[in-house]
């Protein structure tokens, strides 16, 4: 099995590319760069394609390989807690680990082109290899804490990617932004492992899975660990109420953007969820938690994208809105499903993204909708590519969005008809705001200053535009992969993932569900074309009627604000002044104190050593012995006789003695 | 009566009392030196009676080197006396307190 048993290569061969660029990027040519940064992730989707090929053949279709022992156990030397460097890869692992490295590559391809006149290329690409090689660690740990590096790691490289143009004060801000959110989400999620670890001795996945089906496991602690553990998701996946990050995110170039911020990194958080599906649906409680979470975010998310006028906003909260319907997806058990739409919507929002990059690229950096418009015939591979993407994200059949959105409505509808609605109407917002991105940005009059006709918007350069046509393909076939048993298919992917996530059954009547959901995108793109393109002053006329909701909404829900009220003001400067109070009340006068005190001690001690020590004992001892002497002195006289008359005496008493005797 | 080796030991002790009461009681140093000659004498009239009383020649042997030791006491204290005297041009003994406190 020689993938198989090489299998760490996959990580390593983007490490390798990051360690060298980091070290000896600044030696190389922009093609030496190109070609070790592009050629790693080619590699690393090569073996492991040969790798999952050779898996098919394992029986229970497993395969574990620890590298070496990382932490010892922490109580007694028999029994490990698993936290060793290992590597896991079954099929949940192997559909992660093909996305990472297939999407990434051609990611990494598009922005050879994108980032082609920039400064900082090789940075930009040790980084991107950088997020590869921790994303594809998190993506085949085998325990939880290894796990958590992927995880960490992550966050530290979109921190890196975010504010690649570290010279700018937004790009500066929302890194750090992204990061600390993300670090409030891992101080749960490290919890939850540290719980884990107290109920089930081991972080080791297998070994948990096991556990569990042998006994049940206290629900209690189940309960708090997994709400936890989707604390952390919460940060790293962007939901409600720690995806304030992302929309800032959209500060770093478009191709992190892509890959990042919408293929990879963030569903993490769903990845994390499949892998633990057991402790989850041991907890009912927090499954409940899991589903109204991605219900409520997914819904407030595609509100806020269809009054958004950045491009790339729109799709940052399109994204938040994605990953609220796969949690959903998660929280009513349909595992399966959830992830089946993680890959669909890699291949759709890379695409978007990537779109969106090369019409910002075209544009010379334009970035607002309202100054695009008419690139269809400028742009037309982009544009083609886009509008396969915005059907499929609208749900439109045969094409891959309509495919995995269908299953996951059909497994809200079984699980409750009110979660059903909330996700329809997500559905039908999602495709209204993606129309009006779609329309906005390449039909309709244009917007864009014109310019000498020698300088035209033209279409991007190969290197991107192969990509994109990737992609797109993906996106419109995709579907295949898990094409329903109603409509005829097999749904290939639940059966190849159905040794670790069970399969959800279809829901009786899903034929009713998704017509219906359907004929809601289609009238959701009729719409769009009504208020854009045709009436374009009635979405103007209405934000004039309402402006305080419109800005409200606008602005995220002005979550931004209420955190920045708390934490940065109400925290950072009032408790500023409340602990300088503090300060001053209670410690310095405790000092003080402390001084009073050992100045009372010293005066004693003194008091002590002069009166006591120095007048009593000594001076006392010595005038008790001038006093005792000089009475005794009196005898010695100094005359003969006296001493010649005490002698006598003393004879004189010893001669008594002995007479008497 | 007759006068055996108890009257002679009673001869002696009475010398022997007047001359410690001479040493005790005088004042001069010279007639405290007679007086320490008066006990040494009374010492030997003890020996020699004694020496009677048995009839050995041993006390009356004692005796003589006790008149010897004497005769050596004398010319050591009058030698001290004159010293004495050459500093202090006293030969009072309570005068001589030097070696008071």
């Amino acid at each position: 099995m020689p993938f198989l048993d090489t299998l760490w290569l996959v990580p390593l061969f983007p490490a390798c590319g990051a360690f060298l660029i980091g070290m000896l990027g600044r030696r190389f040519s922009r093609r030496g760069v190109t070609t070790l940064c592009v050629g790693m992730p080619l590699a690393a989707f090569l073996w492991a394609l040969g790798a999952v090929r050779e898996l098919q053949h394992l029986p229970g279709r497993q395969f574990e390989q620890v590298l070496f022992a990382w932490l010892p156990s922490l109580t007694a030397a028999s029994h490990s807690m698993g936290a060793d460097v290992g590597l896991l890869l079954d099929p949940l692992s192997a559909v992660l680990v093909l996305l990472v490295t297939g999407v990434g590559l051609l990611i990494h391809l598009y922005s050879v082109g994108y980032m082609a006149r920039e400064g900082g290329y090789y940075r930009f690409f040790g980084c991107l290899n950088l997020f590869l090689f921790f994303m594809l660690t998190l993506v085949l740990a085998n325990n939880l804490l290894l796990l958590f590096v992927g995880w960490e790691g992550v966050g530290m490289c979109s921190y890196l990617l975010i504010g690649f143009w570290f010279k700018k004060h937004t790009a500066r801000t929302a890194a750090m932004k992204a990061f600390l959110l993300n670090r409030v989400g891992d101080a749960g999620f490290l919890l939850g492992v540290l719980l884990l670890l107290r109920v089930f001795g081991t972080v080791r996945f297998t070994a948990m899975t096991q556990a569990l089906t042998r006994h049940a496991a206290p629900v209690g602690l189940i309960t708090a660990a997994t709400l936890l553990l989707f604390w952390g998701v919460t940060g790293k996946s962007a939901q409600f109420p720690l995806f304030v990050w992302l929309p800032d995110a959209m500060e770093g170039p478009t191709p992190v953007s892509a890959l990042i911020h919408a293929a990879t990194m963030v569903t993490a958080g769903i990845y994390l969820l499949c892998r633990t599906h057991l402790l989850f649906q041991a907890a009912p409680h927090t499954m409940a938690v899991v589903a109204a979470v991605g219900a409520g975010t997914s819904l407030f998310a595609a509100a806020v994208a269809l009054v958004q006028t950045d491009i790339k906003r729109v799709l940052a909260f399109s994204t938040i809105s994605q990953l609220g319907t796969m949690f959903l997806a998660c929280g009513v058990g349909a595992f399966a499903a959830g992830l089946f739409h993680v890959v669909t919507h890699a291949f759709f929002k890379a695409v978007l993204f990537l779109g969106a990059g090369s019409v910002i690229h075209a544009l010379d950096g334009e970035q607002d909708l309202s100054r695009m418009g008419g690139l269809a015939r400028f742009l037309p591979i982009t544009t083609g590519c886009m509008g396969v993407a915005t059907l499929a994200i609208a749900g439109i059949p045969p094409l891959a969005g309509f495919v995995s959105k269908d299953q996951i409505l059909s497994a809200a509808w079984q699980a409750s008809p009110w979660l059903w609605a909330v996700s329809w109407i997500t559905a039908g917002l999602t495709a209204l705001y993606m129309f009006r991105l779609y329309l906005l940005t390449f039909h309709g009059p244009a917007r864009w200053a014109t310019r000498h006709p020698a300088q035209q918007p033209h279409e991007a350069p190969g290197s991107m535009t192969v990509p994109l046509l990737i992609l797109a393909g993906l996106s419109l076939v995709g579907g295949g992969l898990g094409w329903p048993a109603s409509l005829g298919g097999a749904n290939r992917l639940a059966g190849w993932l159905a040794p670790v996530l069970a399969r959800t059954p279809e829901a009786a009547g899903s034929m009713g569900l998704m017509a219906v959901a359907v004929l809601l995108a289609m009238a959701a793109a009729g719409l769009a074309w009504v208020v854009y393109i045709r009436h374009p002053q009635l979405p103007r006329r209405w934000a004039a009627r309402w402006p305080r909701f419109n800005y409200w909404l606008h602005e995220g829900g002005e979550l931004d604000a209420a955190y920045t009220a708390v934490f940065a003001r109400g925290l950072g400067k009032g408790g500023g002044a409340r602990l300088a109070r503090f300060d001053d009340a209670v410690v310095d006068r405790t000092v003080d104190l402390s001084g009073a005190v050992t100045r009372l001690a010293a005066q004693l001690a003194a008091w002590w050593d002069v009166w006591v020590v120095d007048g009593l004992w000594i001076n006392g001892l010595a005038k008790l012995s001038v006093l005792i002497a000089r009475p005794l002195l009196l005898l010695q006289s100094g005359r003969l006789q006296t001493y010649a008359l005490l002698m006598v005496f003393g004879l004189g008493t010893f001669l008594l003695f002995y007479l008497l005797r | 009566m007759t006068i055996g080796t108890t009257q002679y030991v009673l001869v002696g002790a009475l010398l022997a009392a007047i001359g410690c009461v001479g040493v005790l009681t005088r004042r001069n140093v010279l007639v405290i030196l007679m007086s320490i000659e008066l006990i040494l004498n009374a010492v030997n009239i003890n020996l020699v009676a004694f020496s009677r009383q048995w009839g050995q020649v041993h006390g009356q042997i004692f005796g003589l080197f006790i008149m010897a030791d004497a005769a050596a006491e004398v010319a050591v204290g009058l030698a001290l006396l004159i010293a004495l005297f050459r500093n202090k041009a006293t030969v009072h003994a309570d005068e001589m307190d030097l070696l008071k406190w």
